[in-house]
């Protein structure tokens, strides 16, 4: 096991190697200057811009650019805001720990609904309770988070005044009443993305567990006299979640997706909304730092997914 | 099984000892069993009815969808303005008839991208496997791994304003916003793709075909496509609806089609600011994305069950 979680978690290496240098290449290749920023300023003239340029290292070929970017990034040296003129780790610094929290409450809480949720609905399956599941499900699939959540504004901040439709990131829980408008603000971005993941790890959910009821192992613990409970707990439900932990992993960059689209909806200050407020203003080293960023939390949840799929089926191979 | 068993099977081997692999169903009996699930009925005829409104709709709702006037900013649903107005002034119902055509061809187009690499991919790694197969699927592990809206909104960014320089703004954000989209969306096409293939690859009626003389090009196109055809058939469904939500989301980020053309997205886009004053201008094209959407969803479903009988028999024994 320690050498499958080790092999596991090099693999990951050549992974972000390959990762990095796409979008190294994508922006590299992309045509238009990355000094256009500068290019329209009076106030610098060519001859500073050719020095700007050598400075920053662009006269230099592709592949060594590549190795420099790739050799500062590991030491965490990201570059500089175009705008901001701050260390771009800084500002992600910021904005990192605020994404987390939001999509790990999320996931936390659509886990815990769809799991039992998911579990009834294949025990009575095609009763009028798992058609409704069902149908809530296909629903919350079919449903793009910007609209849920334009929607959710429309009836709890303008109609009823219930919620806030802006976050307010200045906002520090410090007493009981900090704590409760922190709660307040959090509710309506969490929803969005719990009501979308949900729908999706329900489906899952069902689908693994109507794999297995039919299983001859299904059949001995009954026949054995276990009582119901026992049997959908204790050995279906244990068989049936392995599958979902790899279909939870393959859905991973979508769960980022969501968080990046409700942070913009709701002005949640995370790195999505940073992503996007950099792209409307060209601030290309911190557009390019968080794309990365984005594909190492993806590849990171992938390795622990995987890791956690070696941990519950023994059948894995270990080689 | 059902009695009329279709004459490959027959040469083949007998369909009991392979009940989990691709088993060829005649049409009637896919529409018998289409026919028999209601939702699938329902969203069908939903988006049949969208896709009519959209194509047919601009000749008889002959309301210009770009014509501002601010005397009618920001109406609520009248009968002149069945789904009232913008803050524009310009009449909601025509931009999404209209703006329903940008986003449906871009959710057909998106697919048949996707479609094709996948198919491709997966058919090249499944037929000759090997080294090949090998770096085939580690490059769809990769893409499978890759953080795609960001991605998608870095290309657009980059990429944008060359393209429209090429090809104009329409065709080219266009052209642009459909190879993105298709180019993030055909990994799980190329793992059906090849599954069906491998396990289709070493069936007598293929080594029939290949000692025939099949070449590889027939032995893939008229032996191995036609029968991994229904899985590739329900992919290709659910990914219009995949391709329309991420172009809707694109458009939403204000960063697809330019803001003259109305996209649903868009639309949204630009009823974000007014939803206090006029929350109905982003109720009618949120609906429009969401009908569309579950319709092709439930389309997507019905025709998966109505094309696998392993389902069918799991639910009705």
């Amino acid at each position: 096991m320690p050498r499958y979680f080790l092999h596991r978690t090099l693999t990951t290496i050549p992974t972000l190697a390959v990762i990095s240098l796409v979008v190294f290449l994508i922006l590299a290749l992309a045509p238009g200057d990355p000094m256009g920023e500068f290019a329209n300023n009076p106030a610098i003239s060519e001859a500073v811009r050719e020095n700007i340029r050598r400075v920053l290292g662009l006269d230099q070929p592709i592949h060594i650019r590549y190795v420099k970017w790739a050799w500062a990034f590991l030491h965490g040296d990201m570059g500089y805001s175009f705008t901001s003129r701050s260390p771009v780790m800084d500002l992600i610094g910021q904005r990192l720990p605020t994404t987390l929290s939001i999509v790990g409450t999320a996931y936390l809480i659509s886990a815990a609904f769809a799991v039992p949720l998911g579990i009834m609905s294949a025990l009575k399956r095609y009763s009028l309770w798992d058609q409704g599941i069902t149908t809530l499900a296909f629903i919350g699939i079919s449903l793009p988070p910007f609209f849920t959540g334009l929607l959710l504004i429309i009836v709890f901040s303008v109609q009823l005044d219930w919620l806030p439709f802006i976050y307010d990131s200045t906002l520090r829980v410090t007493d009981w009443e900090s704590l409760i408008g922190q709660l307040k603000q959090s509710i309506m971005p969490i929803t969005v993305l719990v009501l979308f993941q949900m729908a999706v790890l329900m489906r899952y959910v069902r689908a693994s567990v109507m794999e297995e009821l039919p299983q001859n192992y299904v059949r001995t613990a009954h026949a054995k006299g276990l009582p119901d409970g026992a049997v959908v707990w204790r050995h279906v439900v244990r068989n049936a979640l392995i599958p979902v932990v790899t279909l939870v992993a393959l859905d991973i960059p979508s769960v980022f997706t969501g968080a990046l689209i409700t942070e913009q909806v709701f002005r949640v200050p995370g790195i999505g909304a940073l992503l996007i407020d950099s792209i409307i203003r060209n601030d290309t080293p911190v557009i390019m730092a968080i794309t990365f960023i984005y594909a190492i939390l993806v590849v990171c949840f992938n390795l622990i997914a995987d890791l956690l799929y070696a941990i519950l089926d023994p059948r894995v191979q270990l080689s | 099984m059902p009695s009329s068993i279709p004459v490959s099977n027959l040469v083949d081997e007998a369909p009991e000892t392979h009940p989990s692999d691709v088993v060829e169903v005649p049409w009637i009996n896919i529409w018998q069993r289409f026919k028999r699930d209601p939702m699938a009925i329902m969203g069908a005829i939903t988006l049949l009815t969208i896709i009519v409104g959209i194509v047919v709709g601009p000749w008889f709702y002959t309301v210009p969808p770009n014509v501002i006037d601010f005397s009618q900013s920001g109406q609520p649903p009248t009968w002149s303005h069945p789904f009232g107005t913008n803050d524009l002034g310009q009449d909601q119902l025509a931009r999404i008839l209209i703006g329903g055509r940008v986003s449906l061809a871009v959710g057909l187009a998106a697919m048949m991208v996707a479609i094709g690499l996948g198919t491709g991919v997966g058919a090249i790694a499944g037929f000759y496997g090997g080294w090949l197969d090998g770096v085939l699927m580690r490059l769809t592990d990769l893409f499978l791994s890759l953080p795609q809206l960001p991605l998608l909104l870095l290309i657009l960014y980059l990429f944008d304003e060359p393209v429209r320089a090429i090809a104009g703004p329409e065709m080219g954000t266009f052209a642009l916003v459909t190879a993105v989209i298709g180019g993030f969306n055909w990994m799980p096409v190329a793992r059906l793709v090849r599954a069906n293939f491998l396990s289709l690859r070493g069936r007598r009626f293929v080594l029939a075909a290949r000692s025939m003389g099949a070449g590889s090009f027939r032995l893939v196109w008229s032996h191995l496509l036609p029968n991994a055809l229904a899985p590739v058939i329900v992919a290709a469904t659910l990914s219009v609806g995949t391709a329309i939500i991420t172009e809707s989301t694109l458009s939403f980020l204000g960063l697809g089609f330019p803001p003259d053309s109305p996209t649903w997205g868009r639309m949204l886009y630009d009823a974000q600011n007014y939803l206090e004053v006029a929350p109905y201008m982003a109720f009618f094209p949120g609906l429009a994305i969401f009908l569309t959407v579950l319709s092709i969803n439930y389309l997507g479903d019905g025709l998966r069950d109505a094309l696998d009988p392993k389902t069918q028999r799991s639910q009705t024994g």
